[in-house]
């Protein structure tokens, strides 16, 4: 399209109208409501809900990994105390699956230090799960002898993140978790996987969709029951989760997967709308859309449990979440972090 | 995510992974680079403008009133971007015909889905408003002025609420029949979702030709980005022809009257982060464009309601 550029005077002159215009005829089709019709008919015709979308699933499992995901990657350190009453805030509000914290060394991440306390001190509602970060086995042994039901390891499909993240292969890594999920079999003990770098590695750059794939057929044939793919840094768009979940598709039940997207580059609810697309009906969040990304100093972090809830309600997909009390729970951590939120819909709700 | 303390400063430089991920090439280019492997999403429009409204849209709901200069300025550097369409000022008035005068080469003319938002925005009915529209355009018109006409509330009203798809075509259709060459459907409070899109869409893609439709998405509840990909998809699947014409704003600029302290626009920049990804070309230059934005943030003193711009200059 030719675009008919007007050299733009030096002043505006009133409320003069300037526009560098695309030069576009009008596409004037007289029996333009015929054919529409017919196009519209067909379509309807052929399919039972929607149309190139495929059909979306009508309820979603929410993850919310605030607690965890969220928590970690915030600069302020918040008490005890307060995670758990925030975790309790959520289990109110009707979140099916709450990330707790993480057994890791607070030498590492200061932020999870408290572990033990927090699982012990929170409300155990039933019908919810609280699944915990694990990365060895010693952390694994903490765990459940701190009560946890569920873990969660994490691995990448990057062999550069993985040594800079845990300091050795993807194999290695196998090793490890190999360990991890024989102990998980023994004390019946339900084990969630994580691949990092599904979309893209802050190391490496591109991914491969089969090296996501191989990874992910990995976790689910040692024992993993759900394994959620992460666009760790937020980078992919619709069309390349598109891809990734073809290929992870063809070796994994859709019904184990999930996805886990960080808005980064402000990516995240049209990446998760098209894994709904694919058929993948559990997806990650973080209220608030807490956390931040260490690879990307002032970036945002996690798709805002809030957004994501909007558009799953508004798409008539049930959540089981409470909108209101979801929202409380966001002000509650905003306000013990002094941060502003995140989430779009906190954002337009809040009063000032 | 893991353990990551002192690995961080060995990745990737965002420029590094804005050129891998994007395809952008140098700097320069604006372009895809067709040597690239894209993750092409089938069935997608090649091509999409973007209709640039940040010094409309945005700048009118920002609180801080901007000077002159400094719009100019940004208009500028805006036009140095590849951006073919930067909507300056726009309204409709009996005083249009000294903006011709002055220069301009377009005009708009906003008509509501909505009898309430009609009534309170521009104090008259649907009906009566048409019949201002009608006069207007069919003078431009005469004039070889193009008129461009928008619907507001297109997907919900912050008087009635929810929008019927076809009250949306009816006034789509009216302005269409006017002469406007392009009409482009407002989520005006950003409530939309993907399924309200598709409906909407479907509705008025029976009366008039994807070629001639554009989207307007407001980013106040986070839903723009998923908004915009779905208009892609539906009228692709179903005309074999995009909806290719994309309203937005640099840096997300503006608020929402409605909405206290809600975002406004989606922002230009994340949306041709996406657009890009999706192997869309645009013909507009992202780091050309986050520095139009960088410019015109601080001219306004506001942080960038942009993702892009966040995760990229502060890195």
């Amino acid at each position: 399209m030719a675009a008919m550029r007007k050299a733009l005077p030096r002043r505006l002159v009133g409320l003069a109208s300037l526009r560098a215009t695309v030069s576009c005829s009008v596409i004037c089709h007289p029996d333009w409501s015929a054919v529409a019709q017919s196009q519209l008919t067909a379509t309807s015709a052929s399919q039972v809900s929607t149309s190139s979308m495929g059909t979306l699933p009508k309820r979603v499992k929410i993850v919310e990994v605030g607690p965890r995901d969220g928590l970690q990657n915030e600069k302020n350190i918040v008490s005890t105390p307060v995670k758990i009453k925030l975790i309790d805030m959520l289990s109110e509000a009707g979140l099916s699956v709450i990330e707790t914290t993480s057994f890791v060394s607070p030498k590492w991440v200061p932020q999870m230090g408290d572990h033990t306390e927090v699982l012990k001190g929170i409300q155990k509602f039933p019908g919810i799960n609280y699944p915990v970060l694990t990365p060895n086995l010693k952390g694994f042994e903490a765990a459940v002898a701190a009560g946890a039901k569920e873990v969660v390891i994490f691995g990448a499909a990057s062999e550069l993140f993985t040594k800079k993240n845990i300091n050795c292969s993807i194999e290695e890594s196998f090793q490890r978790f190999d360990a991890i999920l024989k102990a998980a079999q023994s004390a019946n003990i339900s084990v969630r996987g994580y691949v990092s770098c599904a979309l893209g590695c802050p190391y490496e750059g591109k991914i491969s969709p089969a090296k996501v794939a191989e990874v992910t057929k990995k976790f689910y044939s040692m024992g993993c029951y759900e394994i959620s793919l992460g666009d760790t840094i937020g980078v992919g768009t619709p069309g390349i989760m598109k891809d990734m979940l073809s290929a992870v598709m063809q070796e994994v039940p859709l019904a184990a997967l999930a996805v886990h997207c960080h808005d980064t580059y402000g990516q995240a609810l049209a990446n998760t709308l098209m894994a709904l697309q694919m058929g993948v009906s559990v997806v990650d969040s973080s209220v608030a859309g807490l956390g931040g990304c260490p690879y990307a100093q002032g970036a945002s972090g996690n798709l805002a449990t809030e957004d994501l809830v909007y558009m799953l309600e508004g798409l008539g997909i049930h959540t089981g979440v409470n909108l209101q009390k979801l929202l409380e729970a966001g002000n509650f951590i905003c306000q013990a972090l002094n941060r502003k939120t995140s989430s779009k819909v906190a954002q337009a709700t809040c009063k000032l | 995510m893991g353990n990551v303390p002192s690995a961080v400063k060995h990745c990737l430089s965002y420029q590094q992974l804005l050129r891998e991920h994007l395809w952008i090439g140098d700097s320069v280019a604006g372009a895809l680079d067709p040597a690239q492997e894209t993750s092409q999403l089938s069935g997608l429009p090649e091509f999409v403008k973007i209709v640039e409204v940040g010094p409309r849209d945005g700048l009118q709901n920002e609180k801080v009133i901007v000077p002159t200069d400094i719009k100019i300025e940004f208009i500028n550097r805006l036009s140095q971007t590849g951006l073919s369409v930067i909507e300056v000022t726009s309204f409709v008035s009996s005083r249009w015909v000294p903006q011709v005068a002055a220069g301009a080469t377009e005009i708009s003319v906003f008509g509501a889905a909505s009898e309430s938002f009609s009534k309170k925005n521009i104090n008259c009915s649907i009906e009566e408003s048409m019949g201002k529209f009608e006069e207007v355009v069919k003078s431009a018109r005469h004039m070889n002025i193009p008129a461009r006409g928008y619907v507001s509330c297109a997907l919900g009203c912050p008087y009635e609420g929810s929008i019927t798809p076809q009250k949306v075509t009816e006034v789509s259709k009216r302005l269409y029949g006017m002469g406007c060459y392009e009409i482009s459907l407002g989520d005006t409070i950003g409530v939309g979702t993907p399924g309200s899109m598709k409906r909407m869409l479907e509705s008025v893609m029976k009366e008039i030709p994807p070629g001639a439709l554009a989207v307007h998405c407001h980013d106040t509840y986070g839903q723009a980005l998923a908004n915009i990909l779905t208009a892609l998809q539906v009228v692709w699947f179903v005309f074999q022809m995009g909806i290719n014409v994309v309203d937005s704003a640099v840096s997300g600029l503006g608020g929402c009257p409605y909405a206290k302290g809600a975002s406004g626009n989606v922002a230009t920049e994340d949306l041709i982060y996406m657009l890009n990804g999706l192997g869309l070309n645009t013909g507009v230059n992202l780091y050309k464009v986050m520095e139009a934005g960088d410019f015109i943030c601080k001219a306004v003193n506001k942080t960038t309601n942009s993702k892009v711009a966040q995760a990229s200059f502060n890195a």
